[in-house]
C-alpha cells in the first residue's frame, strides 16, 4: 500500500502531469507566473484546494447522488475556495491583491474538478488526499518553472531578489520584456511540454491525421 | 579538380550506409546550392508549382536587391547626415576608424561613402543572422532528416531588413531563434509555416525588446542622435506637418527617410514587387487585395474625420509610402505559405491586410506601425479563409446538381 500512496504523489510530477500531459489549469498558469512568489502561493492555494476537496468529496462519495454529484461538489470547493482566499487576505494581503480574481477562478479550476470527478469519487479518503496533493504539486512544479523562467528573464530576480543586475540599474543584463506579458507563458509551457515528451515519448499523442503524400507528377 | 568531382568524391560518405549519414543534410544543402537539386518534391505543399522551391526562393532573394541597395544607401545616408549635423567628434568604433583609415569619409553627398557605411551596418547583421539562423536550420534538418533549403535565405534576408540599424546583435541572434524555431521548424520546417518566421523573429524582439526597437533613437545608429519615423511624426503632429521636417512624399517614395534598415523606399520594394509579378511567384491577387483594403479602409478614415487624431486624415497615398507597408506588401503578403491558397480567400486575405494595417496605424494608439501585426494576424485567419471559401464552393456546386 505504501508503494501506490507514494505512486499517487508521484506520478503526477512528471509521468501524469496536470499541466503537461492532460493541458488543464493553463489560464492561470499564464495569468499568475510573471513573478515566483506569486506562483508558489498560489501553487500552494491550489494544492490545497485539491487535496482537501478530494478528501472531503471522497468522504462523501457513498452519500452523494450521482445526479447532483457536480453540485454537491462545487460547493465543497467552493467553500474551500473562500476559506483559502480569506486566509491570504487576512496573511498575504499584498499577495492576494496580486493574485486578484485567480483565487476565485481556483473553483473553476480543471485540475480541482478533474481529480474530484475522476479521483476521490471512486477513492478512500486518505489516497485522494494524497492524489490531491500530488496533483497539487505537479501543477505546482510547472508554474514554479514557468515562473523562475518568466521572472529570472523578465525582470532579472528571483523572488524579487535581483540576481541579473538590469540595465536600468547600473547592470549588464536588458530584460525581456515579452516574458513579463501572459502570451510568453504559451511559449514557455509549450516548450516544457516539447521537453517532456522529448525525454519520455510515450507522452506523445497519436496524429489524428496524416499528411498525405501528393503523386509525383 | 572540379567541384562536381569533389562532391561526387565525397558524396558515398554522407548516403545512407556512409560514414557521416546523419549529416546527409549538411552535405545535400551545400551541394543543391551549387547544382540543380537531384530531386523533385513530392510532397504537398511545395507540389503547388511546376517551379522548385530552389527557383522560387533564389527569385525572391533577387527580387530583395533593390530593397539591399537602398537599405546600404539610406543607412549610410542617415547616418552620414546624423554625423553631419553633431560634428566628426560624434563618430568613435571600429566602422569609423575602417572608413577613416580608407579615407572614404562621412560626407553624405558622396553616394559611395553612404553606401560603405551602410554595408558595415548591414553586414554584420547579416552575418550574424545566417550564422545563428543557419546553425538552428542544419541542427533541424540534421535530427528530423529533412533537407535544409533555400528557404531560409529568404527568411534571413527579409529579417535583416526589417530591423533597424541600431539593433544589438545578440538581439538579431537572439530574434532569429525564435523566428525559426517557433515560427518555422515546431510545425515541420519550410513550407508547413502557418506564420512568416521573418516576422515572427522580429514580433518577438518588438515585444521582448521595445527600447531598442521603437522610439526615435534606434533608427540611426549614432549616439546622441533622435530622428522621428514618418509614421510617428504623423501620429503625434498629422501628415501636414511633415513638410516642416523637410520631408515630402518623393522622399518617402524614394526612401531618404527614417526607418528600419530596407523598407524604407517604396520603390525598391515595388521593382521588388513587379519583378515577383511578371515571374508569377507573387499572386497579384494578394496584391490587389491588400490594396484595395488599405484604400477602401482610409478613404473611409477620411470622411469620417477626427479633431483630436490627426492620423484619420493621412491620404492612402501616405499610407503607401511610410512605415513598412511597400515592403510588406511586395515581401510578405505575397510569401505563398502562410497566405490564403484559394484565389478569392487571396482577396479577402488582402483586404484583411490592408484593413488591419491602416486599423493599427489611425485607431490604436499604442502602435505607430501596423504592417507587421496585420500580417501575422492575417496569416493566422489564412486557413480559416480558405475553409470558408471552399465550403461556399462546395455549397454552391451542390445547389447546382440538386
Amino acid at each position: 500500500m505504501a508503494q501506490t500512496y507514494r505512486k499517487l504523489l508521484v506520478d503526477p510530477m512528471v509521468d501524469n502531469n496536470p499541466i503537461t500531459l492532460q493541458v488543464l489549469g493553463i489560464c492561470s498558469a499564464l495569468a499568475v507566473t510573471s513573478s515566483l512568489a506569486v506562483a508558489m502561493v498560489m501553487a500552494l492555494a491550489v494544492t490545497s484546494v485539491t487535496a482537501f476537496s478530494s478528501f472531503f468529496i471522497s468522504l462523501l462519495r457513498n452519500q452523494i447522488p450521482s445526479s447532483i454529484r457536480i453540485i454537491v461538489q462545487m460547493v465543497i470547493i467552493a467553500s474551500l475556495v473562500i476559506l483559502v482566499d480569506q486566509l491570504l487576505k487576512a496573511y498575504a494581503f499584498e499577495i492576494s491583491k496580486t493574485l486578484s480574481v485567480f483565487v476565485g477562478l481556483i473553483i473553476t479550476n480543471c485540475i480541482v474538478m478533474g481529480r474530484a470527478e475522476a479521483f476521490a469519487m471512486k477513492n478512500p479518503p486518505l489516497a485522494s488526499f494524497l492524489d490531491g496533493i500530488g496533483n497539487g504539486l505537479g501543477y505546482g512544479v510547472i508554474l514554479m518553472l514557468v515562473g523562475v523562467i518568466r521572472e529570472l528573464f523578465g525582470s532579472g530576480s528571483l523572488f524579487g531578489i535581483p540576481i541579473l543586475q538590469t540595465v536600468n540599474n547600473g547592470g549588464w543584463y536588458v530584460p525581456n520584456g515579452m516574458l513579463l506579458l501572459p502570451p510568453s507563458a504559451f511559449f514557455i509551457i509549450g516548450l516544457i511540454i516539447w521537453a517532456f515528451r522529448t525525454w519520455k515519448p510515450e507522452q506523445v499523442e497519436e496524429r489524428e491525421y496524416t499528411i498525405q503524400v501528393a503523386e509525383a507528377h | 579538380m572540379g567541384l562536381r568531382a569533389f562532391f561526387d568524391r565525397i558524396e558515398p560518405n554522407f548516403v545512407k550506409g556512409g560514414r557521416y549519414e546523419r549529416y546527409f543534410p549538411v552535405y545535400e544543402m551545400f551541394e543543391s546550392m551549387v547544382y540543380t537539386p537531384k530531386t523533385v518534391t513530392r510532397v504537398a505543399p511545395h507540389a503547388r508549382s511546376y517551379v522548385d522551391m530552389k527557383r522560387i526562393m533564389t527569385y525572391v532573394v533577387i527580387a530583395t536587391i533593390p530593397c539591399v541597395l537602398m537599405a546600404l544607401y539610406n543607412t549610410g545616408l542617415q547616418t552620414n547626415l546624423a554625423i553631419a549635423s553633431l560634428g566628426e567628434d560624434s563618430i568613435t568604433g571600429w566602422r569609423a576608424g575602417l572608413l577613416s583609415t580608407f579615407g572614404i569619409g562621412f560626407n553624405p553627398s558622396n553616394p559611395l561613402a553612404n553606401m560603405l557605411h551602410g554595408l558595415l551596418y548591414f553586414l554584420p547583421i547579416y552575418i550574424v543572422t545566417l550564422a545563428v539562423g543557419g546553425a538552428w536550420e542544419v541542427l533541424f534538418a540534421t535530427v528530423r532528416g529533412h533537407e535544409v533549403n533555400e528557404g531560409f535565405l529568404v527568411t534571413s534576408m527579409l529579417y535583416v531588413l526589417i530591423l533597424p540599424a541600431s539593433t544589438p546583435l545578440w538581439q538579431v541572434a537572439l530574434g532569429i531563434s525564435f523566428g525559426v524555431v517557433l515560427g518555422k521548424e515546431v510545425f515541420g520546417g519550410t513550407g508547413k509555416n502557418f506564420l512568416n518566421p521573418a516576422l515572427v523573429g522580429r514580433a518577438f524582439l518588438y515585444f521582448a525588446y521595445p527600447a531598442s526597437m521603437s522610439g526615435d533613437t534606434v533608427w540611426t545608429p549614432v549616439d546622441g542622435f533622435s530622428g522621428a519615423t514618418t509614421l510617428a511624426i504623423s501620429a503625434a503632429e498629422g501628415y501636414g506637418q511633415l513638410a516642416a521636417h523637410s520631408i515630402t512624399w518623393w522622399d518617402s517614395f524614394l526612401g531618404t527617410i527614417q526607418g528600419s534598415l530596407g523598407e524604407t523606399s517604396t520603390l525598391a520594394a515595388m521593382i521588388g514587387l513587379a519583378f515577383l509579378l511578371v515571374t508569377r511567384i507573387a499572386n497579384w491577387r494578394l496584391v490587389v487585395g491588400c490594396l484595395g483594403g488599405m484604400i477602401g479602409f482610409s478613404l473611409l478614415l477620411n470622411i469620417i474625420g477626427s479633431d483630436t487624431n490627426p492620423m484619420f486624415a493621412m491620404p492612402w497615398y501616405w499610407h503607401l509610402v511610410v512605415g513598412g507597408y511597400a515592403f510588406g506588401l511586395a515581401f510578405m503578403v505575397t510569401e505563398p505559405v502562410s497566405a490564403s491558397h484559394t484565389n478569392l480567400g487571396r482577396y479577402i486575405y488582402g483586404a484583411l491586410i490592408g484593413f488591419m494595417v491602416v486599423m493599427i496605424r489611425v485607431v490604436n494608439p499604442a502602435f505607430p506601425e501596423g504592417m507587421m501585426l496585420a500580417i501575422l494576424f492575417a496569416n493566422i485567419f489564412a486557413p480559416l479563409i480558405d475553409f470558408f471559401v471552399v465550403r461556399a464552393n462546395i455549397k454552391r456546386r451542390a445547389k447546382r446538381n440538386a
